[in-house]
């Protein structure tokens, strides 16, 4: 069974600059035959060595993809020469199944950036999946690596049944501007001339919205990726402007406007300069770091209105509110930093524990507290559109660098090496919402 | 809490504000101390006359509380003023023979805060009272606030922490009859610290309000 795959473009991916990104994705899709692998297990995975230029590249770069999605178990791929069964072109799926495979993915180039892509369930000892994608010219460039990340997430699609999140990227802040790394945190680019904080995604990962730091004060600018514009939320002249948050719908911005008497949440356009709403009712209290549910109708936020900072949950136009981390963690209470996961049902802050940030997430629906790290500080998290991984910052190796925690196992893996780098936002699926 | 963080600077001027505000409304007094023991209504059982009897004393401890009160009051006030003023005279004194450079450097003096927050220190009052002749003196003086925190804490918070710290010391000014539109304020929370180190020495030199000169300082005057 072969499908016809066709790349398509996602002009969203812009941190390169006008070049257009390309996916490996599906123009039409078969009948999916599950892979066969004992349930509760991760399925241990195969990918076999890669003919042609860069082969090899490929092979690490979707190894390292599909070891990074935390849904299966890379396993090491044997020589060419054993891959085979003896007398064929037939995968040697005895050998694979005592290497502990459940799958098994080959990548056969058939020349001018063609491959096909075939994935194996090596239990049932056939092919269950094969669709033939190209890849753009000049690898291995970032947008040729972009374009195999798309593979990886296909392919972790068709093992174990959840699209990955290797084509997607991370900005953060270093060395007080934004930049923006991919998944796997090997090509990182600056998209922020000037010293800005709080990035944060518009929901289609077209712009990027941060707070500006002057000499003068603080501002929200958003940035198209694609076509470089710049442009200033001028709704709250003065005064600060901090931690913009994109409404779901991408139509409006939230931020954190101060000016003598306290810090409030706001709600402004993010296309023009019509008037801005306050949501908050502070009291002359300090509300930041605004957060909206999937659904865009309740929003999460640091709020000081207690004294100490704690992370506080309202409807989106600021009534209901109610304390949300209500925990007893620490009698140095502080917790901050709050966002809203993907499927809607947890929130991930910063809460202080023995007087260190530690990272967390609460359930919304038991209020559930579970603590995913421990060593050093950690704050500041941001989920993955998978809604399994989360990115932060930490200081365990001396300086502050970007990790990556995968909420149902606890493994972390680090990010970046940049020497000072933090306050990532995570970015959504490209191409998702237009 | 809310007096804590946001009107933090009412406590530098207490016995003036309050002074006024109390001989605002001290005659009469909504709520006059009644002398223990005393009865203070009148038994329902009582006749007629004692009711009587009972409302007059009353009324004459009433006023006699009133009297002491507004007393007290009066002589607060005068006691606060007195202060004042001699703080005044004496700021104004020790100002009056300073060098323009002198001057500059007292205007732009650092004024410190305790972590996490944003009230002012008892230690530093001092420092920030020694600016308001300057800024009477140079009425076309503009200054800049800029609100500093440590690194600890979050971020983005302390974006926050350091807007309220400059408010602080603007409210103090604009307390002391120092026009608004002269006072700008900015934040940048923990992103410039003056001292890279982090431990507690580091922390409390960072945890600050700077203070720059906008406009008017061309011809420096001393307050006479």
């Amino acid at each position: 069974m072969t499908l016809r795959s066709t790349i398509a473009l996602i002009m969203g991916f812009g941190a390169l600059g006008a070049a257009a990104p390309a996916r490996a994705q599906d123009s039409t899709r078969g009948v999916r035959i599950g892979l066969t692998y004992a349930p509760g297990t991760k399925p241990g995975v195969v990918v076999a060595p890669v003919g042609g230029p860069f082969g090899d590249s490929l092979q690490a770069i979707i190894q390292r993809d599909l070891d990074f999605g935390d849904r299966v178990l890379v396993v090491p791929a044997p020589g060419v020469v054993t891959m085979a069964a003896p007398g064929g072109a037939v995968p040697n799926y005895g050998l694979l199944a005592r290497l502990g495979a459940a799958a098994l993915v080959q990548l056969v180039p058939d020349g001018g950036g063609h491959y096909t892509i075939t994935v194996h369930d090596v239990g049932a000892a056939r092919p269950i999946e094969s669709r033939e994608v190209t890849l753009p010219p000049g690898a291995p460039a970032h947008l040729w690596r972009y374009a195999v990340h798309g593979i990886s997430d296909e392919i972790e699609k068709t093992i174990s049944g959840t699209l990955g999140m290797a084509q997607t990227q991370v900005a953060f802040v270093k060395g007080g501007r934004v930049w923006v790394t991919d998944s796997d945190g090997a090509v990182t680019v600056a998209v922020s001339d000037g010293s800005a904080l709080s990035p944060s995604w518009h929901p289609s990962g077209r712009q990027i919205a941060w707070a500006a730091l002057t000499d003068a004060g603080t501002r929200i600018q958003v940035k198209d990726i694609s076509t470089g514009k710049l442009r200033a939320v001028n709704a709250t002249p003065g005064g600060l402007n901090i931690t913009p948050a994109f409404t779901p719908d991408g139509a409006s911005i939230v931020y954190a406007h101060g000016q003598e008497d306290g810090t409030d949440l706001w709600i402004a356009s993010a296309s023009d300069d019509a008037p801005a709403r306050r949501l908050t009712v502070g009291r002359g209290s300090d509300n930041t770091s605004p957060t909206l549910s999937p659904d865009g109708r309740r929003i999460a936020f640091t709020s000081g209105r207690s004294g100490r900072p704690e992370v506080y949950i309202s409807d989106v136009d600021g009534t209901n509110v109610e304390l949300l981390t209500d925990f007893a963690f620490d009698e140095q209470n502080y917790r901050a930093g709050p966002d809203w996961s993907p499927d809607g049902r947890a929130i991930a802050f910063a809460t202080r524990m023995g007087g260190q940030f530690q990272v967390a997430t609460i359930s919304l629906r038991d209020r559930v507290v579970k603590v995913l790290t421990s060593d050093g500080k950690n704050e500041d998290p941001s989920w993955a559109p998978d809604g399994r991984h989360l990115v932060f910052t930490s200081n365990r190796t001396g300086t502050q660098e970007l990790f990556v925690v995968d909420v149902e196992s606890g493994r972390i893996r680090q990010l970046t090496h940049e020497r000072g780098a933090r306050l990532a936002a995570w970015s959504p699926r490209f191409g998702a919402v237009k | 809490m809310r007096l804590k963080f946001s009107h933090p600077v009412q406590t530098f001027a207490a016995a003036a504000v309050l002074t006024a505000m109390l001989a605002a409304c001290s005659s009469p007094p909504k709520t006059a101390p009644v002398p223990a023991g005393a009865p203070t209504t009148a038994t329902p059982t009582g006749a007629a006359a004692s009711t009587a009897d009972s409302a007059a004393l009353a009324r004459a401890q009433h006023d006699a509380a009133a009297r002491d009160s507004a007393a007290r009051v009066a002589a607060a006030r005068e006691a606060a003023a007195r202060k004042t003023r001699d703080d005044s005279i004496a700021a104004v004194r020790l100002l009056a023979s300073k060098t323009v450079a002198e001057l500059r450097q007292t205007l732009l003096a650092t004024v410190y805060f305790d972590y996490d927050k944003s009230d002012v220190r008892d230690d530093t009052r001092a420092a920030i009272e020694l600016k308001l002749p300057i800024l009477a003196a140079n009425p076309r003086l503009r200054v800049r606030i800029q609100g500093h925190t440590d690194e600890r804490g979050s971020d983005e918070y302390n974006l926050a922490l350091g807007q309220r710290r400059a408010a602080t010391i603007k409210r103090y000014f604009t307390d002391h009859g120092v026009d608004e539109s002269r006072v700008e304020i900015v934040s940048f929370g923990r992103e410039r610290p003056a001292s890279a180190g982090d431990d507690d020495a580091a922390r409390a030199k960072n945890r600050r309000a700077e203070f720059e000169i906008l406009s008017g300082a061309e011809a420096l005057m001393a307050p006479k």
